[in-house]
Protein backbone atom coordinates (compact mmCIF):
# COMPACT_ATOMS: atom_id res chain seq x y z
CA UNK A 1 0.00 0.00 0.00
CA UNK A 2 1.24 3.26 -0.86
CA UNK A 3 1.98 5.39 2.88
CA UNK A 4 1.37 8.86 0.63
CA UNK A 5 -2.28 7.82 0.40
CA UNK A 6 -2.96 7.91 4.08
CA UNK A 7 -4.04 11.53 5.51
CA UNK A 8 -1.68 13.60 6.91
CA UNK A 9 1.73 11.87 6.09
CA UNK A 10 3.31 14.20 3.78
CA UNK A 11 5.81 16.17 6.42
CA UNK A 12 7.09 12.55 6.81
CA UNK A 13 7.86 11.57 3.65
CA UNK A 14 9.41 15.47 3.31
CA UNK A 15 11.41 14.94 6.49
CA UNK A 16 12.42 11.18 4.95
CA UNK A 17 13.97 12.94 2.04
CA UNK A 18 15.39 15.69 3.69
CA UNK A 19 17.64 13.08 5.50
CA UNK A 20 18.51 11.30 2.97
CA UNK A 21 20.25 14.47 1.62
CA UNK A 22 18.05 15.92 -1.36
CA UNK A 23 16.90 19.27 -1.24
CA UNK A 24 12.92 19.47 0.05
CA UNK A 25 9.98 21.92 -0.94
CA UNK A 26 6.69 21.49 1.06
CA UNK A 27 3.51 22.82 -0.23
CA UNK A 28 0.50 23.30 1.45
CA UNK A 29 -2.95 24.86 0.82
CA UNK A 30 -3.71 27.70 3.07
CA UNK A 31 -6.92 28.69 1.58
CA UNK A 32 -10.08 27.25 -0.89
CA UNK A 33 -12.83 28.98 -1.99
CA UNK A 34 -15.60 27.55 -3.94
CA UNK A 35 -15.30 24.01 -5.50
CA UNK A 36 -11.28 23.16 -5.29
CA UNK A 37 -10.99 19.89 -5.01
CA UNK A 38 -8.66 19.53 -2.08
CA UNK A 39 -9.01 20.97 1.54
CA UNK A 40 -7.10 23.19 3.51
CA UNK A 41 -4.06 21.42 5.01
CA UNK A 42 -3.88 18.93 2.07
CA UNK A 43 -0.29 19.11 0.90
CA UNK A 44 2.36 17.99 -1.47
CA UNK A 45 6.69 17.20 -1.11
CA UNK A 46 8.78 18.01 -4.17
CA UNK A 47 12.56 17.13 -4.02
CA UNK A 48 15.14 18.04 -6.14
CA UNK A 49 14.82 14.72 -8.24
CA UNK A 50 11.68 15.21 -9.15
CA UNK A 51 9.95 13.18 -6.48
CA UNK A 52 5.96 14.28 -5.27
CA UNK A 53 3.81 12.58 -2.39
CA UNK A 54 0.44 13.74 -2.05
CA UNK A 55 -1.40 16.73 -3.63
CA UNK A 56 -3.09 20.08 -3.38
CA UNK A 57 -6.10 19.76 -6.18
CA UNK A 58 -7.39 17.40 -8.36
CA UNK A 59 -4.06 17.09 -10.46
CA UNK A 60 -4.85 20.28 -12.25
CA UNK A 61 -2.42 22.75 -11.00
CA UNK A 62 0.16 20.15 -9.68
CA UNK A 63 2.04 21.04 -12.64
CA UNK A 64 2.68 24.82 -11.93
CA UNK A 65 3.52 24.13 -8.08
CA UNK A 66 6.10 21.80 -9.06
CA UNK A 67 7.55 24.56 -11.07
CA UNK A 68 7.49 26.65 -8.08
CA UNK A 69 8.35 24.37 -5.91
CA UNK A 70 11.78 23.78 -7.39
CA UNK A 71 12.47 27.57 -7.56
CA UNK A 72 12.07 27.51 -3.70
CA UNK A 73 14.33 24.92 -3.42
CA UNK A 74 16.73 26.63 -5.27
CA UNK A 75 16.75 30.20 -3.45
CA UNK A 76 15.08 28.49 -0.20
CA UNK A 77 12.55 31.90 -0.29
CA UNK A 78 8.96 30.93 0.90
CA UNK A 79 6.25 31.76 -1.98
CA UNK A 80 2.92 31.66 -2.09
CA UNK A 81 0.29 31.39 -5.41
CA UNK A 82 -3.24 31.96 -6.00
CA UNK A 83 -5.02 29.96 -8.72
CA UNK A 84 -8.07 31.80 -9.15
CA UNK A 85 -10.07 30.18 -11.78
CA UNK A 86 -13.10 31.17 -14.10
CA UNK A 87 -14.49 28.85 -16.18
CA UNK A 88 -13.57 30.87 -19.30
CA UNK A 89 -9.90 30.84 -18.07
CA UNK A 90 -10.02 26.88 -17.00
CA UNK A 91 -8.08 25.25 -19.76
CA UNK A 92 -5.76 28.17 -20.17
CA UNK A 93 -4.05 28.15 -16.56
CA UNK A 94 -4.52 24.32 -16.21
CA UNK A 95 -7.33 24.44 -13.05
CA UNK A 96 -10.12 22.00 -14.78
CA UNK A 97 -11.31 21.89 -11.60
CA UNK A 98 -12.45 25.22 -11.10
CA UNK A 99 -12.57 26.62 -7.41
CA UNK A 100 -9.76 29.07 -5.76
CA UNK A 101 -6.89 27.89 -4.46
CA UNK A 102 -3.72 29.66 -2.51
CA UNK A 103 -0.30 27.59 -2.22
CA UNK A 104 2.47 27.81 0.20
CA UNK A 105 5.30 26.82 -0.99
CA UNK A 106 8.29 26.69 1.76
CA UNK A 107 11.36 24.71 2.05
CA UNK A 108 12.65 22.16 4.51
CA UNK A 109 15.93 22.74 6.20
CA UNK B 1 10.57 25.13 7.36
CA UNK B 2 13.11 25.18 10.10
CA UNK B 3 14.74 21.74 11.14
CA UNK B 4 13.77 22.38 14.97
CA UNK B 5 10.35 22.88 14.55
CA UNK B 6 9.92 19.66 11.88
CA UNK B 7 12.00 17.75 14.07
CA UNK B 8 9.22 18.98 17.04
CA UNK B 9 6.26 18.38 14.37
CA UNK B 10 7.46 15.08 13.77
CA UNK B 11 7.64 14.30 17.03
CA UNK B 12 4.45 15.24 18.30
CA UNK B 13 2.30 13.71 15.63
CA UNK B 14 4.78 10.13 16.39
CA UNK B 15 3.45 10.59 19.91
CA UNK B 16 -0.04 11.54 19.02
CA UNK B 17 -0.16 14.77 20.39
CA UNK B 18 -2.24 17.82 19.18
CA UNK B 19 -0.37 20.28 17.94
CA UNK B 20 -0.75 24.01 15.33
CA UNK B 21 1.42 24.80 13.31
CA UNK B 22 1.30 28.99 12.83
CA UNK B 23 3.19 30.17 9.78
CA UNK B 24 3.28 34.23 8.99
CA UNK B 25 3.09 33.86 5.03
CA UNK B 26 4.69 37.19 4.66
CA UNK B 27 8.24 36.66 6.40
CA UNK B 28 7.83 32.58 6.75
CA UNK B 29 8.54 32.34 10.20
CA UNK B 30 6.95 29.43 11.95
CA UNK B 31 5.49 28.95 15.52
CA UNK B 32 4.44 25.48 16.79
CA UNK B 33 1.70 26.04 19.36
CA UNK B 34 0.71 22.90 21.95
CA UNK B 35 -2.00 22.63 24.50
CA UNK B 36 0.28 24.20 26.87
CA UNK B 37 3.59 25.46 25.39
CA UNK B 38 4.71 27.19 22.26
CA UNK B 39 7.75 26.71 20.08
CA UNK B 40 9.27 28.70 17.52
CA UNK B 41 10.37 31.83 15.87
CA UNK B 42 7.23 34.10 16.89
CA UNK B 43 5.14 34.55 19.81
CA UNK B 44 1.44 34.82 19.73
CA UNK B 45 -0.65 37.74 21.48
CA UNK B 46 -3.32 35.67 23.91
CA UNK B 47 -6.56 35.94 22.16
CA UNK B 48 -4.86 34.57 18.61
CA UNK B 49 -2.94 31.90 20.93
CA UNK B 50 -6.36 31.12 22.40
CA UNK B 51 -7.67 31.00 18.74
CA UNK B 52 -5.02 28.79 17.80
CA UNK B 53 -5.91 26.23 20.53
CA UNK B 54 -9.57 26.69 19.70
CA UNK B 55 -8.66 25.40 15.98
CA UNK B 56 -6.94 22.59 17.70
CA UNK B 57 -10.09 21.22 19.13
CA UNK B 58 -11.76 22.35 16.40
CA UNK B 59 -9.40 20.29 14.24
CA UNK B 60 -9.99 23.10 11.69
CA UNK B 61 -6.73 24.52 9.49
CA UNK B 62 -7.05 27.99 7.92
CA UNK B 63 -6.10 31.30 7.84
CA UNK B 64 -6.14 33.39 10.38
CA UNK B 65 -6.58 37.25 9.65
CA UNK B 66 -5.77 39.92 12.09
CA UNK B 67 -8.77 43.02 10.89
CA UNK B 68 -6.88 45.29 13.42
CA UNK B 69 -3.82 45.27 10.87
CA UNK B 70 -3.60 46.74 7.46
CA UNK B 71 -0.51 45.93 5.92
CA UNK B 72 -1.95 42.39 5.43
CA UNK B 73 -0.18 40.40 8.24
CA UNK B 74 -1.86 37.02 7.74
CA UNK B 75 -0.77 33.78 9.87
CA UNK B 76 -1.73 30.38 8.48
CA UNK B 77 -3.22 27.98 11.60
CA UNK B 78 -2.19 23.94 10.02
CA UNK B 79 -3.60 21.50 12.65
CA UNK B 80 -1.98 18.39 13.12
CA UNK B 81 -4.58 16.38 15.34
CA UNK B 82 -3.73 12.37 15.85
CA UNK B 83 -5.44 10.14 13.56
CA UNK B 84 -9.33 9.30 13.65
CA UNK B 85 -9.34 5.87 15.56
CA UNK B 86 -11.19 3.08 14.35
CA UNK B 87 -11.74 0.45 16.84
CA UNK B 88 -13.15 -3.30 15.17
CA UNK B 89 -14.63 -5.93 17.36
CA UNK B 90 -14.43 -9.54 15.80
CA UNK B 91 -11.58 -10.51 13.66
CA UNK B 92 -13.53 -11.86 11.23
CA UNK B 93 -13.24 -12.16 7.38
CA UNK B 94 -15.18 -8.82 7.46
CA UNK B 95 -12.42 -7.18 9.43
CA UNK B 96 -9.73 -8.21 7.11
CA UNK B 97 -11.08 -5.90 4.32
CA UNK B 98 -12.48 -3.30 6.82
CA UNK B 99 -9.34 -3.17 8.70
CA UNK B 100 -6.89 -1.52 5.19
CA UNK B 101 -10.00 0.31 4.13
CA UNK B 102 -10.07 2.31 7.26
CA UNK B 103 -5.40 2.30 7.24
CA UNK B 104 -6.35 4.03 3.54
CA UNK B 105 -8.29 6.37 4.44
CA UNK B 106 -6.26 7.59 7.16
CA UNK B 107 -7.84 5.39 10.70
CA UNK B 108 -5.93 4.34 13.07
CA UNK B 109 -7.23 0.93 13.21
CA UNK B 110 -7.14 -1.43 16.16
CA UNK B 111 -9.00 -5.37 15.66
CA UNK B 112 -10.02 -6.41 18.79
CA UNK B 113 -10.93 -10.17 19.62
CA UNK B 114 -9.97 -12.41 22.22
CA UNK B 115 -10.24 -15.61 20.56
CA UNK B 116 -6.58 -16.17 19.19
CA UNK B 117 -7.08 -17.81 16.52
CA UNK B 118 -8.87 -15.34 14.34
CA UNK B 119 -6.91 -12.48 15.80
CA UNK B 120 -3.43 -13.34 13.99
CA UNK B 121 -1.00 -11.39 12.42
CA UNK B 122 -1.23 -13.56 9.39
CA UNK B 123 -4.78 -12.33 8.87
CA UNK B 124 -4.01 -8.62 9.64
CA UNK B 125 -0.65 -7.90 8.53
CA UNK B 126 0.83 -4.53 10.05
CA UNK B 127 -2.72 -3.68 12.11
CA UNK B 128 -2.71 -3.35 15.98
CA UNK B 129 -4.39 -6.32 17.67
CA UNK B 130 -6.35 -6.53 20.93
CA UNK B 131 -6.80 -10.38 22.25
CA UNK B 132 -8.52 -8.64 25.91
CA UNK B 133 -12.45 -9.36 25.69
CA UNK B 134 -14.22 -6.49 24.28
CA UNK B 135 -15.43 -4.44 27.57
CA UNK B 136 -11.64 -4.53 29.01
CA UNK B 137 -10.21 -3.42 25.43
CA UNK B 138 -12.56 -0.54 25.71
CA UNK B 139 -11.68 0.44 28.78
CA UNK B 140 -8.12 0.38 27.58
CA UNK B 141 -8.85 2.23 24.50
CA UNK B 142 -11.17 4.77 25.96
CA UNK B 143 -13.21 5.67 22.66
CA UNK B 144 -12.95 9.41 22.82
CA UNK B 145 -15.03 11.73 19.96
CA UNK B 146 -12.59 11.09 17.48
CA UNK B 147 -13.12 7.02 17.87
CA UNK B 148 -15.46 5.16 15.55
CA UNK B 149 -16.50 1.72 17.16
CA UNK B 150 -17.83 -1.12 14.50
CA UNK B 151 -18.50 -4.72 16.01
CA UNK B 152 -19.01 -7.72 13.31
CA UNK B 153 -18.81 -11.07 15.47
CA UNK B 154 -22.47 -11.78 15.27
CA UNK B 155 -21.50 -13.26 18.90
CA UNK B 156 -23.91 -11.13 21.42
CA UNK B 157 -21.20 -12.58 24.28
CA UNK B 158 -18.28 -10.13 22.54
CA UNK B 159 -20.50 -7.62 20.42
CA UNK B 160 -22.77 -6.68 23.28
CA UNK B 161 -20.46 -5.61 26.22
CA UNK B 162 -18.57 -3.85 23.29
CA UNK B 163 -21.70 -2.17 22.24
CA UNK B 164 -22.71 -1.27 25.69
CA UNK B 165 -18.89 0.44 26.35
CA UNK B 166 -19.05 1.93 23.37
CA UNK B 167 -22.26 3.40 23.92
CA UNK B 168 -21.19 5.30 27.06
CA UNK B 169 -18.29 6.54 25.61
CA UNK B 170 -18.24 9.94 23.47
CA UNK B 171 -17.69 7.45 20.21
CA UNK B 172 -18.73 9.64 17.12
CA UNK B 173 -19.89 6.06 15.45
CA UNK B 174 -21.31 3.11 16.88
CA UNK B 175 -21.77 0.53 14.20
CA UNK B 176 -23.28 -3.19 15.13
CA UNK B 177 -23.05 -6.12 12.03
CA UNK B 178 -26.23 -8.19 11.58
CA UNK B 179 -29.49 -8.29 9.38
CA UNK B 180 -33.03 -6.29 10.80
CA UNK B 181 -33.85 -9.28 12.97
CA UNK B 182 -30.72 -9.66 14.51
CA UNK B 183 -30.28 -5.94 15.17
CA UNK B 184 -34.09 -5.88 16.89
CA UNK B 185 -32.85 -9.03 18.89
CA UNK B 186 -29.54 -7.02 19.93
CA UNK B 187 -31.58 -4.20 21.03
CA UNK B 188 -34.16 -5.73 23.25
CA UNK B 189 -30.99 -7.35 24.88
CA UNK B 190 -29.09 -4.02 25.26
CA UNK B 191 -32.51 -2.15 26.34
CA UNK B 192 -32.88 -5.15 28.93
CA UNK B 193 -29.22 -3.99 30.03
CA UNK B 194 -30.46 -0.94 31.42
CA UNK B 195 -29.72 0.99 28.08
CA UNK B 196 -31.99 4.03 27.28
CA UNK B 197 -33.89 4.30 24.40
CA UNK B 198 -31.69 7.26 22.97
CA UNK B 199 -28.46 5.08 23.92
CA UNK B 200 -29.54 2.57 21.70
CA UNK B 201 -30.71 4.27 18.94
CA UNK B 202 -27.11 5.89 18.17
CA UNK B 203 -26.24 2.18 17.19
CA UNK B 204 -26.14 1.98 12.88
CA UNK B 205 -27.48 -1.32 12.36
CA UNK B 206 -26.98 -3.13 9.82
CA UNK B 207 -24.12 -1.67 9.96
CA UNK B 208 -23.08 0.58 6.90
CA UNK B 209 -24.62 2.23 3.68
CA UNK B 210 -27.97 1.06 2.03
CA UNK B 211 -25.85 -0.05 -1.20
CA UNK B 212 -26.69 -3.90 -1.53
CA UNK B 213 -23.11 -5.16 -0.16
CA UNK B 214 -22.82 -8.64 -0.76
CA UNK B 215 -19.15 -9.47 -0.19
CA UNK B 216 -16.65 -8.92 2.61
CA UNK B 217 -14.90 -6.21 0.74
CA UNK B 218 -18.51 -4.46 -0.72
CA UNK B 219 -19.60 -4.87 3.26
CA UNK B 220 -16.10 -2.84 3.70
CA UNK B 221 -16.56 0.56 1.69
CA UNK B 222 -21.04 0.69 3.20
CA UNK B 223 -19.56 0.94 6.52
CA UNK B 224 -16.35 2.66 5.61
CA UNK B 225 -18.67 5.15 3.78
CA UNK B 226 -20.93 5.22 6.45
CA UNK B 227 -18.42 6.06 8.90
CA UNK B 228 -17.28 9.02 6.57
CA UNK B 229 -20.49 10.12 6.13
CA UNK B 230 -21.34 10.79 9.84
CA UNK B 231 -17.93 12.73 10.40
CA UNK B 232 -18.29 14.70 7.25
CA UNK B 233 -21.54 14.77 5.46
CA UNK B 234 -23.53 17.60 7.25
CA UNK B 235 -27.26 17.60 5.56
CA UNK B 236 -26.84 14.34 3.64
CA UNK B 237 -28.45 11.08 5.03
CA UNK B 238 -26.33 8.54 6.71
Amino acid sequence: MNDTLMADNIVEQAAAWRAAGRRVALATVVSTWGSSPRPVGSQMAFDDRGSMAGSVSGGCIEGAVAHEAAKTMEDGEPRVLSFGITNEMAWEVGLACGGQVQVYIEAVE
Amino acid sequence: MKREILDRLLAAKAAAIPAALVTDLNSGLQTLVFEDTIHGGFGLEPDLLDEVRRRIRQDRSGLLVDPQDEDGFRLFVHVHNPAMRLLIVGAVHIAQALAPVAALTGYDVTVIDPRGAFATEARFPGIKLNHLWPDEALAELKPDVRTAVVTLTHDPKLDDPALIAALRSPAFYVGALGSKRTHALRLDRLRDEGLSEAEVKRIRGPVGLSIGAVTPAEIAISTMGQITCVRRGENHPC
